[in-house]
Formats: structure tokens, C-alpha cells, sequence
């Protein structure tokens, strides 16, 4: 009798002479399920653990990086506190990053306001209720320059949340880095440019989805060929779940998106795969549910580097290597009772870091009633930092591979994203997924599902639907000093002043000229408009002019 | 008898729609004639939909912060087309804004947690359905 057999002889009898009949006594208090719907077993033996260890999980810098990426995790490098911030002016948020950094952090990203990210200036009457509210008003390349005031961006990574106007923002970094005189070679660090997640969720996109393919697409090729260190996309699933996705949705939605922009680098450029896939990189949520989430990323990572491997044919390690940022799950945060909301962060958080995480932000605690303050965002500093240096999590690399439970979870995570991944093939790949509304419509289904059962008492939320309090809240909240507004617009109209008009004019008429043909690379043209002084609002005027507006249909 | 028609919408520039779309389809699933106008509107906008629509009610979803500004011209403008209807807020509001919501004259200001069937009971006390 092989060693497998003599578990499952004594696993039947355990089933048979101690669960059921204590099962009978005390039954279960409720269901177990996970976030996708499959039952979940009171226990997991070796039973359960599927294939050959090598091939599944391997050791850590190996393919297929189970395991995590690199050979040596975090007993060489920690991942990045990366702490998302961003309101009111470029002053105000430069003192926030000073302060951050005084405090730990380690990397800088930012959140822009809406009008930035929608490519309209500040005293456009759309923007004027917006500006300075949800991030910083970055509208042209002297406020680029105040917002990294005394940083050293020679050195330190930041993460530019920015999508639908990736080019100017990256073009501004670059300008001002440059005044510095740092090469555009030099610089580290990420933007995100993925607009298929902003038509399936996130909803900040402007033109239509074949001319947005191609600004992303143009910044990637753009970005492998002259600036080595720098991630040109970060491929989305936290919106996906943020806006009601399951684990599984989430991972899937965002490998079909890697395949669609590999596919389009590929085909648009002609670039060899191993020329621009070590640039990609990754962005997910991480929720209350520890396990499921820990599996997720080693599913999503493992999953990552077959499609590279096998699908684009691959070689280099590096390019099927998924490096990941987390954020904790801002939809999860309630606010009732705000400060049951740091112990949430910290599961959440030790689930990114048990998954093998690059980069980390954790939400702060009064995030579902406004932006954070200098407090609430340095206690979640904090919860980064006692994982990392107190908690002993770090010790050992992905200290819960090879127990059955996780083992089964990524399994079972994988087999089920595959389903979806092989559907969206199916239907001819994200772009056209997305133009039919599958994801957008899968994604609404799950949200209104979640928020049924979490009626239900089915999905418990504490404070909300268990322990609830009928008390005032007293905590001190975050407020957008409104001097900031005006002192952007003041200075954009300097801005357009004092500029070369000349210079200036060219520019666009230069950027207009290659917008309207589909060969060029758009981004060297916003680049040039950016030195030349034109603000977000006139470069993405300018395209919208060409491209048009995308106008989505109102389904729920 | 059919249920009044309600508007949601989301106002401003703002592109968090999971609450709208659950609010939505919570709405026509309790027999209301929904129209959700979509994101990115303006108040003049959420007016003109309200008052071709003929709608009982107005449930707006903002996230962004911006509440205070938009939601004042959304009531400056139904005061000015002669539009009264009751308004709800939803969303991301700090405690101290939703009495300057409510000052305004919001009939209600709802944040995260809110759950479905309070909502639901509002809408239908609102718009006199019993």
C-alpha cells in the first residue's frame, strides 16, 4: 500500500468515526464558501495537493515562480511602502510625500485629480468642482516640478496613477527630470496606462477604445526602447474587484487584459516579446479574505509566466515574471465604526505580503468617509511596517507554500480563471469583450450578488450587518484646503502666458498631424507639446479633436 | 399600477458606478421604472433628464468629493425650471456635509453600509407608494 493510500484509508475513517458523528452534535454555524462559489472542505490533506512539486511550485526565482519572483524575497529587499497620495495643489501634496518619507516610506505614488486624469484644465468649467478633490491638479510640467520639490527622483520609485493621459504625465516626469539633469534612461518607476480596466471599471477613460489602445499601446514600445527601468503599464484587477468582481474575475480579467496588450504590442510594433515584457507589471486588491487572497496572487503569478512562456513563447525569465503592487480593498473599508478598519488593513495587508507582493499601500482607516490625514495615513504606514519588521512573516519565503489548504486554493483559483480566460478568447480577446460589455456586465452581477448577500447576512461585515452601533462619529477628517484651486488656475494661466507661442503652436499642429496617422508613435509628439508648455487640457484636446469621444451605454 | 420613475445618476466627473448600478437594479427589482442616466453628468443635465423623463425622484452618487458644489447647482437649477422633486445623496460624504446637504434641502444623504430595503422604504415614502 503506497503512502497516498494509507491517507486515504485513514482519512475515510476519520470521516466516518470523528467528523460526522461530532457533526451530529455540533453542527456547522454556517456555510463555507469562497468568494467564487466553491465549497470549501473542512479539511485539506495531502490528498488534495495535485501534480509534481517542481513543476507546480518550484523554488522561489524559478519558473514558474509559485514561489515568488525572486530568489531571495524579502530577506534582501523588503517590498515598497508605497502609500497612494494626492490632493488640493502640488505644495500641499509635495508636504504629505516629505512627510511620508520622514515616516518610512520608501516609494511615492500619486493620485491625481479628476481633471487631470480626464485631460482638462483646472478652470475648465467641467474641472472647476473637481480640482484638488480625489488627487493633485497637475495640468502642465512647472506644477510637475513643484510636486517633486526637493525629492530625488534619481533615486526613489513612484507610481503615477494615470491612465487616459499616461503620455503627458510620463512626458511632465520626464521634462522635469531632465531640467534636473537626470536622463530619461535613469528613471524608475510606473504608470499605469491601462485603459482596457478604465472601460470595463474604473470609467476615466476619453477616447474610444481602438485610439486609447494605441496611446498605451505607443507609450509601452515607446518606454522598452529608451527607458529601461520603467514600467509603462500596470495591468488593473483592483478595480475590477473594487467594482463588485470575485477573486476569481479579478485575476482573470486582468491576465485576458495582459494578453490583449501583449497581443498589440506584438502586432502594432512588430517587437519581439522578451523586448517589452519585462516591463509589464501588475496591480491587484487584497480583501478581508486571507487565504483566498494569499492563493490568488500565487495563482495569478504562476498562471503569468505559462501564458508568457507558452502562449507569446517567451525566453527571458524576466519576462514572465509578474511583479505586483497591492492595494488593500478600499470597498471592503465601512464607515461605521472607522477604526475596526486598521485591523481589516492589517489582514489584508499580510495577505498581500504572504502572496509575495513588490509594492504595498495600505488604505487608511477613515477612507469610507474622506481622503486620509497625516494621521490616518501614517497609522497605515505603520501596519506595513510592524508586518515587516515585527511580525516575522518575512522570515521564510512564502512561508505557506506546500500546506494543503493554500496549495488547493491556487489550484482551484487557477482551474477557474482559466474557464474565463479561455471564454474571452472565445469572443475574440478583451477589446472586443469589452465593446460587447461581457466583463462590465459579469462585474455588475457580482457587485449586486455581493451586496444581496451581505443583506442576507450570508457575507458578514462588522459594524454594518453585526454588531452594529447607532453612534455619532467623532474623528477628525481630511479637508481640501480651497486657496489650492485657485492657486492652480493662477498658475496655468501664467503657464500659457509666458510660453513660447510659437514653440507651442507647432507642437500641437505636429501632435494633431501624427494623431491622424496611424504608423507614428504618438508619444514622442505629447513629449514635445509637454516642453513646449501645453497643458493636459490642449494635448488631449488636441487628440480628442482627431479621435473623437467615447460615449458609453448606461447598463446596470 | 406601475411603479414612479426614478432617476439615478451620477454627478460630476466621477467614475465609481458600483453603487449606483446596485442601487439601480435594487430599485427595478422592487418594481420602480429606473433611469440611470450613466457617469460623468453635469446638474443641468440630471435636471433635464428628470423633468423629460417625468421623474418622481432624483438619486444622485458621488465619490469624488465634490458633493457640497454640485449637488447646490443641482438644487439652484430645479429651483430655477420649477422642478420639485425629492433629491437623495449617496456616496463618500463626511458627516458634517450631509446636514450642509440636507441645509440644502436633500431629502436624505446615505453613505456606505446604507442597506438596500432602507433605501427602498425611503423611495417609496418619497414618491408616495405604499
Amino acid at each position: 500500500m503506497s503512502s497516498v493510500d494509507k491517507v486515504k484509508e485513514k482519512y475515510d475513517e476519520w470521516v466516518r468515526e470523528f467528523l460526522i458523528p461530532t457533526l451530529r452534535k455540533v453542527p456547522e454555524w454556517r456555510k463555507f464558501v469562497s468568494s467564487f462559489g466553491t465549497e470549501i472542505k473542512p479539511l485539506y490533506t495531502p490528498l488534495d495537493l495535485k501534480g509534481d512539486y517542481l513543476e507546480k511550485l518550484g523554488f522561489p526565482g524559478e519558473y514558474p515562480f509559485t514561489r515568488g519572483i525572486y530568489p531571495t524575497m524579502y530577506r534582501s529587499r523588503l517590498w515598497t511602502f508605497r502609500e497612494y497620495s494626492g490632493f488640493g495643489s502640488p505644495e500641499d501634496t509635495n508636504k504629505r510625500y516629505k512627510f511620508l518619507i520622514s515616516q518610512g516610506q520608501t516609494g511615492l505614488s500619486v493620485a491625481f485629480d479628476l481633471p487631470t486624469q480626464l485631460g482638462l484644465d483646472p478652470d475648465h468649467e467641467l474641472a472647476y468642482p473637481e480640482v484638488g478633490k480625489v488627487g493633485v491638479s497637475i495640468p502642465e510640467v512647472v506644477s510637475m516640478g513643484i510636486l517633486f520639490d526637493g525629492i530625488d527622483i534619481g533615486k526613489i520609485t513612484t507610481s503615477f496613477t494615470i491612465n487616459a493621459t499616461a503620455a503627458e504625465i510620463l512626458s511632465m516626469y520626464i521634462a522635469v527630470a531632465e531640467s534636473r539633469g537626470i536622463s530619461k534612461a535613469a528613471l524608475d518607476g510606473t504608470i499605469q496606462n491601462d485603459i482596457l480596466k478604465e472601460f470595463i471599471a474604473r470609467n476615466l477613460y476619453i477616447y474610444p477604445p481602438l485610439h486609447s489602445m494605441r496611446y498605451a499601446v505607443d507609450i509601452i514600445a515607446y518606454t522598452a526602447k529608451n527607458m529601461p527601468k520603467w514600467h509603462p503599464i500596470s495591468i488593473s484587477g483592483y478595480h475590477f474587484r473594487e467594482a463588485g468582481a470575485t477573486a476569481v474575475q479579478e485575476v482573470a480579467f486582468t491576465l485576458a487584459d495582459a494578453i490583449e496588450y501583449t497581443n498589440w504590442v506584438i502586432n502594432r510594433w512588430k517587437m519581439n516579446v522578451d523586448d517589452f515584457a519585462p516591463g509589464l507589471s501588475f496591480f491587484f486588491a487584497a480583501t478581508t479574505n486571507l487565504f483566498e487572497e494569499i492563493a490568488k496572487f500565487r495563482a495569478a503569478r504562476r498562471l503569468y509566466a505559462k501564458i508568457m512562456k507558452e502562449r507569446f513563447g517567451a525566453k527571458k525569465l524576466e519576462s514572465m515574471k509578474m511583479k505586483f503592487h497591492v492595494q488593500t480593498s478600499g470597498a471592503a473599508l465601512t464607515a461605521q465604526q472607522p477604526e475596526v478598519n486598521l485591523i481589516r488593513t492589517t489582514i489584508q495587508a499580510l495577505a498581500a505580503v504572504l502572496g509575495g507582493a513588490q509594492s504595498l499601500h495600505v488604505n487608511a482607516y477613515d477612507e469610507a468617509l474622506a481622503l486620509p490625514t497625516e494621521r490616518s495615513v501614517k497609522l497605515a504606514l505603520r501596519v506595513q511596517q510592524v508586518i515587516a519588521y515585527e511580525s516575522g512573516v518575512v522570515d521564510s519565503i512564502d512561508p505557506l507554500g506546500g500546506s494543503y489548504y493554500i496549495e488547493w486554493l491556487t489550484d482551484t483559483i487557477e482551474e477557474e480563471v482559466m474557464k474565463i480566460i479561455d471564454y474571452v478568447d472565445k469572443l475574440g480577446g478583451m477589446t472586443k469583450a469589452v465593446e460587447i460589455g461581457y466583463p462590465q456586465r459579469a462585474i455588475a452581477e457580482s457587485a449586486y450578488q455581493y451586496q444581496k448577500m451581505v443583506e442576507e447576512g450570508k457575507i458578514a461585515v462588522i459594524g454594518v450587518n453585526m454588531f452594529r452601533e447607532e453612534e455619532e462619529l467623532h474623528i477628525e477628517l481630511h479637508k481640501v484646503d480651497p486657496v489650492s484651486r485657485e492657486r492652480s488656475i493662477r498658475r496655468i494661466r501664467e503657464v500659457r502666458e509666458n510660453r513660447d507661442k510659437e514653440a507651442w503652436g507647432r507642437a500641437l499642429d505636429e501632435l494633431r498631424r501624427a494623431a491622424d496617422k496611424e504608423d507614428e508613435n504618438i508619444f514622442p509628439y505629447i513629449l514635445n507639446a509637454v516642453k513646449a508648455r501645453a497643458t493636459i487640457g490642449e494635448i488631449s484636446g488636441t487628440l480628442r479633436e482627431v479621435w473623437g469621444e467615447y460615449k458609453p451605454p448606461s447598463i446596470f | 399600477m406601475p411603479r414612479p420613475k426614478v432617476i439615478i445618476a451620477k454627478l460630476g466627473l466621477d467614475g465609481h458606478d458600483r453603487g449606483a448600478k446596485v442601487i439601480a437594479r435594487a430599485l427595478a427589482e422592487a418594481g420602480f421604472e429606473v433611469v440611470y442616466t450613466g457617469i460623468r453628468q453635469t446638474p443641468s443635465q440630471v435636471v433635464e433628464t428628470a423633468i423629460q423623463e417625468d421623474a418622481k425622484l432624483i438619486g444622485i452618487s458621488i465619490l469624488s468629493g465634490s458633493h457640497l458644489e454640485l449637488v447646490g447647482e443641482l438644487m439652484r437649477i430645479m429651483k430655477e425650471r420649477g422642478l420639485n422633486i425629492p433629491v437623495l445623496v449617496g456616496g463618500i460624504i463626511p458627516p458634517e456635509d450631509r446636514d450642509a446637504l440636507l441645509k440644502m434641502g436633500v431629502a436624505g444623504v446615505y453613505g456606505p453600509g446604507t442597506p438596500l430595503r432602507e433605501i427602498i422604504d425611503i423611495v417609496k415614502k418619497l414618491t408616495g407608494v405604499s
